[in-house]
């Protein structure tokens, strides 16, 4: 063993000596990929950030259906259709706040200071977070859907449609993840970037009409929960999820969304650099 | 050939303190360079910044031919690094490390895995594979540290007190691999406070103190800066013993270090006349003493009176 170790380098694999300053495109996706795998294997060894981010809605859906539920959801067939799609969003917002807390974690220890160290993609360490976070809002679409089924939730539209709605709750989980990464690369302690964390999500979750139907809020709770994107997010889902309307609130979705990458990427992005400098 | 590591009056500053204060050396490709100094003189900063960690305030730097701020990540190609404070992923298993670490460095998967291994194995962690470094002892979580700072088969290898916190044999394991990897033509950077390591390990040391370099040489040379010789007294009476130092220090001569633990007082003494002066100090203080004698300094002794003394005393610097 230690012959093979000290023997001059693999003929069949020489160590990579960079002569320029960049990483080509598919070294910089290959690092980005190591990087994805290695938050995933995360989850594998400490699965509690998953279930931290799935309990906490399935304990939501239980409180709201079985005890508010026969308030709220007065006058409506059923209350599980109405909220489950609220709870899909509420979800991934909870998931979002995961990138941000591991983010700052991946900072305060040393471990950054071995990948500043390496030959890597400046973009890898960003880039492989978000496609771990893509697999993790994706499974965890699919533990609450389950958790929906059991409790008697049922998809009334048909199975593109339930595909669609996985996407644009994917989408939105990368856009608030990409916000909740700019906080945690902003903000030094742990503790600061959970509490600033959830400041910015109660009202995004809350304000909107994820529980309950805007028309039954005062007006001023109103106007807001008509621009928040949750409500549009929300209500897309209960479209594809339970008939009704779609388009409207998908493009809305789908602006907003776009909107929110555009300005929390680059944020996220400097905050990284200067992380990192 | 070039030197491998090659810093020219390198500065860093936090805030108003210089931590680096102008800090000029080489490192000849193949060889070991021994960095010394007392805690805080700055050794963890230089290798930071010559890791492409730390942005120099002034000064150059180039590693394996490449400068540390313009062509970082050339540098990044080249270096291993092993920090003072071990920077393994706590929260991916020991082997997923090294396999990570090898995939970054772009290995195909099946050298990658079999890198891991190998490193395992030779870092006896094999058992603690499938273990989180959270769960290591700390000897375990160094020596996963050294093991991934080799998967990039370094050409430049920056180890920050590698040895703190390994048990003897761990020590004696990490030196064998250190001339083992020197053997093959890596070069060493080592920061310790152990004079006995450099010694075993280093060509040639670099003694650093408040950010500048004090004393630079072969072990051997080091010894001969104080002037071969060093003069041990023992007074009767313990409490005499700072009165013995203020007498020997108006002599002329270097200052000299007591020790109070062990009561005794030593003084590097230069040739006849140092000797002399300072016997005939000693006799008019009128004190009693037990023991008296000369001897070839060890270089833990010549790394304390470089090291003591007044920061401000400039005449005792070369650099
Ligand atoms: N990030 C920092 N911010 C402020 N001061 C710093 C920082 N890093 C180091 N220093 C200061 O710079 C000086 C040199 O520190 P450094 O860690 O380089 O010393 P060292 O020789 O490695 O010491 P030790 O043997 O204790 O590891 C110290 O005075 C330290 O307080
Ligand atoms: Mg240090």
């Amino acid at each position: 063993m230690t012959a093979a170790l000290l023997a001059p380098s693999d003929p069949e694999a020489p160590p990579r000596r960079p002569s320029r300053s960049r990483v080509g495109v598919r070294d910089a996706v290959g690092q980005s990929l190591a990087i994805a795998r290695r938050n995933l294997t995360q989850f594998k060894s400490d699965p509690s950030q998953l279930l931290d981010a799935t309990v906490m809605p399935m304990v939501f859906t239980l409180v709201f259906v079985y005890v508010f539920g026969g308030a709220i959801g007065k006058g409506q067939a059923d209350y599980r259709q109405y909220l489950i799609p609220g709870i899909m969003v509420q979800t991934v917002s909870f998931a979002a706040q995961v990138t941000g807390i591991a983010l700052n974690l991946d900072f305060s220890k040393g471990v950054m200071d071995r990948f500043r160290s390496m030959p890597i993609a400046r973009s890898a360490v960003l880039s492989g977070r978000i496609m771990a976070d893509v697999c993790r809002l994706t499974l965890g679409q699919g533990v609450i859907l389950a958790f929906a089924f059991l409790i008697g939730f049922r998809v009334r539209t048909d199975v593109p449609s339930v595909f669609a709605a996985v996407g644009l709750l994917v989408l939105y989980g990368v856009a608030l993840s990409t916000i909740a990464a700019y906080v945690g690369l902003a903000i030094r302690s742990p503790q600061a970037v959970q509490s600033v964390g959830f400041l910015w999500m109660i009202p995004l979750q809350f304000g909107s009409s994820m529980f309950a139907p805007p028309s039954t809020m005062p007006g001023w709770l109103q106007a807001f929960v008509e621009v928040n994107p949750t409500t549009l997010v929300v209500d897309a889902c209960r479209g594809l999820l339970d008939g009704g309307p779609v388009a409207g609130n998908v493009s809305g979705s789908l602006f907003w969304i776009g909107g929110l990458l555009l300005v929390f990427v680059p944020l996220a992005v400097r905050q990284y650099g200067r992380r990192t400098l | 050939m070039t030197a491998a590591i090659h810093v020219e009056d390198l500065v860093k500053e936090f805030g108003s303190t210089r931590a680096v204060d102008g800090v000029t050396m080489q490192v000849p490709a193949g060889s070991v360079l021994g960095l010394l100094g007392p805690n805080g003189a700055g050794k963890t900063t230089i290798v930071r910044m010559l890791a492409t960690l730390a942005r120099p305030d002034g000064g150059r730097a180039r590693v394996a031919g490449f400068d540390i701020v313009t062509e970082a990540h050339q540098v990044r190609g080249r270096i291993g690094l092993t920090g003072q404070y071990a920077s393994v992923d706590e929260t991916i298993p020991g082997w997923d490390n090294l396999y990570l670490i090898g995939r970054l460095y772009r290995l195909p998967p099946r050298r990658a895995k079999a890198l891991a291994d190998e490193l395992l194995e030779r870092f006896r962690l094999s058992k603690a594979a499938k273990k989180l470094p959270r769960d290591y002892s700390g000897g375990m979580r160094r020596r996963l540290d050294l093991a991934a700072s080799l998967v990039g088969d370094p050409e430049v290898l920056y180890l920050d007190e590698p040895t703190t916190g390994l048990d003897p044999r761990s020590r004696l394991e990490l030196w064998d691999m250190v001339r083992s990897l020197v053997a093959r033509g890596t070069t060493v950077l080592l920061t310790t406070q152990y004079m006995e390591e450099a010694e075993a390990l280093a060509e040639n040391i670099v003694v650093i103190d408040h950010g500048r370099v004090i004393a630079e040489g072969t072990p051997a040379e080091l010894r001969g800066r104080t002037g071969g010789q060093v003069l041990r007294i023992r007074p009767d009476r313990g409490a005499d013993l700072a009165e013995i130092a203020r007498q020997l220090s108006g002599t002329g001569g270097r200052s000299a270090v007591t020790d109070p633990d062990e009561g005794l007082i030593t003084l590097p003494v230069s040739g006849q006349e140092e000797l002399t002066a300072a016997l005939h100090a000693l006799t008019a203080c009128g004190v009693p003493v037990d023991g008296i004698d000369t001897h070839t300094p060890s270089l833990d002794e010549v790394f304390l009176s470089l090291t003591s003394g007044d920061p401000a005393d400039d005449t005792r610097r070369t650099a």
